[in-house]
């Protein structure tokens, strides 16, 4: 099997298991818990930071802490553009003001990304893991001293100073309060087709090798003309944005929100979803993310000892995962079955030269 | 003379972020890894210290030998139990590991100690405050003792890196692990001892820090945990006079940012130098610059 044709299955197989997953959930939505079905948004929204940040990663290579500061950027922009249209403008239309929400804070959130990005990348390695986490601290220590209100068709700013007029729709550290909620499953659903589509088309073409090749051999990619900047900036803002998108789903499924729901933390969560999923696979990024956001849940009845149990299992999975000794008990486990698979295809060829003969 | 009040509270603060500094930094410098779990060994640290003097009823200075053995003792069991496995794994792994050993300790703290804060003993430190300049400058007892602490801890680590076998033993892992081993020095024990004082020092960096802002919770260590972590960036990671300098610095910086240019933008003021500063100089300050190989 040739590269591309297993590139085609690999994207096929991706799409599939989402498009099935999203009908399983409509067919058997009245028989979920009510609990799992107010998962729903969440985990899409967690899905598309997680394959958006295995973009930076994974594919162009470097290690981002801070990813949950774009996606608090997206969620606020999000919230206050979708209280304005319906303040100022008198919106009702929630499907097309969902789309207006989230389109504004990809944008923003790229912009926030771009102009991150411009001395992040300048850095290399640890440091600039430690740079992004940074900025999402400032990120979120920023957000804490922003007030938006909407009087009318237009839009005030204060900065530490909450006096304004007309409607608050961002109140400093207190949030967005009395959001209405417009998300549904379905727009998460599309929001996930259309990470997968930028994300898995971006992984495949030319801009997508050269972003690889800087990952893989800075020096060498240069050499051939490739511009290191612009091509990590590529990857950095395009993942920015579909943060900034996932955000704005996120912000808009819930009536409260604060900045502190943003900590560092929350960009931790994401990297171990990435991480488990396998660095630089977006079929696994989604189902990582799937099933770490149920498990909590699902270890609900173990009460205070779930976030213990999750722990510890994180551990274990990376012990196992990445040891040696581990590592050479699954490759012999393969070697086993390639050697089975093997020895029935010869049994099956000297079957079938017997029967020829 | 505010304003010198607030440099005596921002040194004694970025004392405490330097003694947690050097935790991250020599284990950074010797084990290339971020170990997150640092902060909530500070945590754990402070709150033996606190049963100690709660429930048990010891003398200070004894809480402060228990908490000790203690964090030691569970600083050695982490790195065997969790980081050996992986020395030979990526980076992003042993992070990943870090970051559960770090939700493992919280939640651990949560169920034994509960959720509720816990309000640290001030017969921790009995030192009176002292005055200056007439009545108009009160250095507090704490702040006294932490300042102090840094610059005792600063000597020791010092002569003990340079002059006994088993702080060169550490320079040299931390240099070139395999020419290390060549040497015969016991790269494992190496890195052990390195967990086992980092550990020991998070134990008197969380008594001081909880001496100083006396509520315990089970998030106590994160913050402060991050904010050294900056710090030892910030200074240049692997290197221990850069560990003290960042520490003090990011205390100094955050306590005057806070008092002079706004009290909500204090962190974010602490961030925004660090990123100054590694724009300027990508090593940190004390840090020794990379050069490239083609």
């Amino acid at each position: 099997m040739n590269s591309k044709k297993r590139k085609l299955i690999y994207n096929a197989v991706t799409f599939g298991i989402v498009i099935l997953a999203f009908l399983l959930c409509n067919i058997f939505y009245s028989d979920m818990s009510r609990s799992l079905r107010g998962q729903l948004i969440p985990i899409c929204c967690w899905i598309v930071m997680a394959v958006s940040l295995n973009l930076v990663i994974g594919i162009s290579g470097e290690l981002s802490l801070g990813h949950a500061g774009f996606m608090s950027i997206g969620a606020f922009s999000g919230i206050v553009v979708s209280g304005w249209l319906l303040n100022g403008f008198q919106m009702e239309n929630e499907i097309l003001r969902l789309i207006i929400a989230i389109a504004a804070g990809a944008v923003i959130a790229g912009i926030a990304g771009v102009l991150i990005g411009i001395p992040v990348l300048r850095l290399r390695g640890d440091y600039l893991a430690i740079v992004t986490l940074a900025f999402g601290e400032i990120i979120r220590n920023v957000l804490n001293c922003v007030y938006v209100s909407a009087d009318g068709a237009s839009l005030n700013f204060g900065f530490i100073d909450p006096n304004l007029p007309g409607t608050l729709l961002l109140n400093g550290p207190n949030g967005a309060v009395g959001v209405k909620k417009i998300a549904t499953f379905t727009a998460g659903f599309i929001l996930i087709i259309i990470t997968l589509i930028v994300v898995l088309n971006l992984i495949n073409s030319r801009t997508g090798r050269a972003i690889m090749a800087t990952r893989d051999n800075r020096i060498a990619a240069e050499s051939v003309g490739i511009n290191v900047t612009k091509y990590k900036m590529i990857a950095f803002v395009t993942s920015a944005a579909l943060a900034g998108m996932a955000g704005a789903l996120y912000g808009l499924n819930y009536s409260t929100l604060v900045p502190a729901k943003f900590k560092f933390d929350q960009s931790i969560n994401v990297l171990v979803f990435v991480v488990l999923g396998g660095i630089g696979n977006t079929l696994g990024s989604i189902i990582s993310a799937t099933v770490l956001t149920i498990l909590p849940e699902l270890l609900r009845s173990f009460s205070n000892y779930r976030m213990l149990i999750y722990a510890v299992l994180l551990i274990l999975m990376m012990l196992l995962t990445n040891t040696p000794a581990a590592k050479a008990f699954f490759i012999n486990l393969q070697g086993h079955w390639k050697k089975k698979a093997l020895r029935k295809s010869i049994e099956a060829e000297q079957g079938k030269g017997g029967t020829q003969s | 003379m505010i304003f010198l009040s607030n440099l005596v509270n921002g040194i004694s603060l970025g004392s405490i972020y330097a003694i947690i500094a050097l935790g991250y930094t020599m284990v950074y410098g010797i084990a290339k890894m971020l170990n997150f779990a640092h902060g909530d060994v500070i945590m754990i640290g402070a709150y033996i210290a606190f049963c100690a003097l709660q429930y048990w009823n010891v003398p200070p200075l004894l809480a402060l030998l228990i908490a000790m053995a203690f964090c030691t003792l569970l600083g050695i069991t982490i790195e065997g139990l969790a980081y050996r496995p992986l020395r030979q794994a990526t980076s992003l792994a042993v992070l990943i590991t870090a970051i559960g050993m770090s939700y493992l300790l919280q939640n651990l703290a949560l169920l034994i100690w509960g959720a509720n804060p816990k309000n640290f003993p001030s017969s921790m430190i009995q030192i009176p405050a002292i005055s200056l300049f007439g009545e108009q400058l009160r250095i507090s007892g704490v702040t006294l003792v932490t300042i102090l602490a840094n610059i005792v801890i600063m000597i020791l680590l010092t002569s003990f890196t340079m002059h006994t076998k088993l702080g060169k033993a550490m320079r040299c892992v931390s240099e070139d692990r395999g020419a290390a081993e060549l040497m015969g020095i016991n790269v494992n024990q190496t890195i052990s001892a390195t967990f086992a004082i980092g550990s020991a020092l998070a134990a008197i960096a969380g008594i001081l820090l909880c001496s100083a802002y006396p509520t315990l919770m089970p998030t106590t260590g994160s913050m402060p945990g991050i904010k050294a972590f900056t710090a030892a960036v910030f200074g240049g990671i692997g290197s221990i006079p850069g560990a003290m300098l960042g520490g003090v610095l990011l205390g100094v910086i955050e306590i005057l940012g806070k008092a002079y240019i706004s009290t909500e933008l204090g962190d974010a003021i602490v961030f925004a130098v660090l990123i100054i500063v590694l724009l300027v100089k990508p090593t940190g300050l004390l840090g020794k610059p990379q050069r490239e190989k083609v």
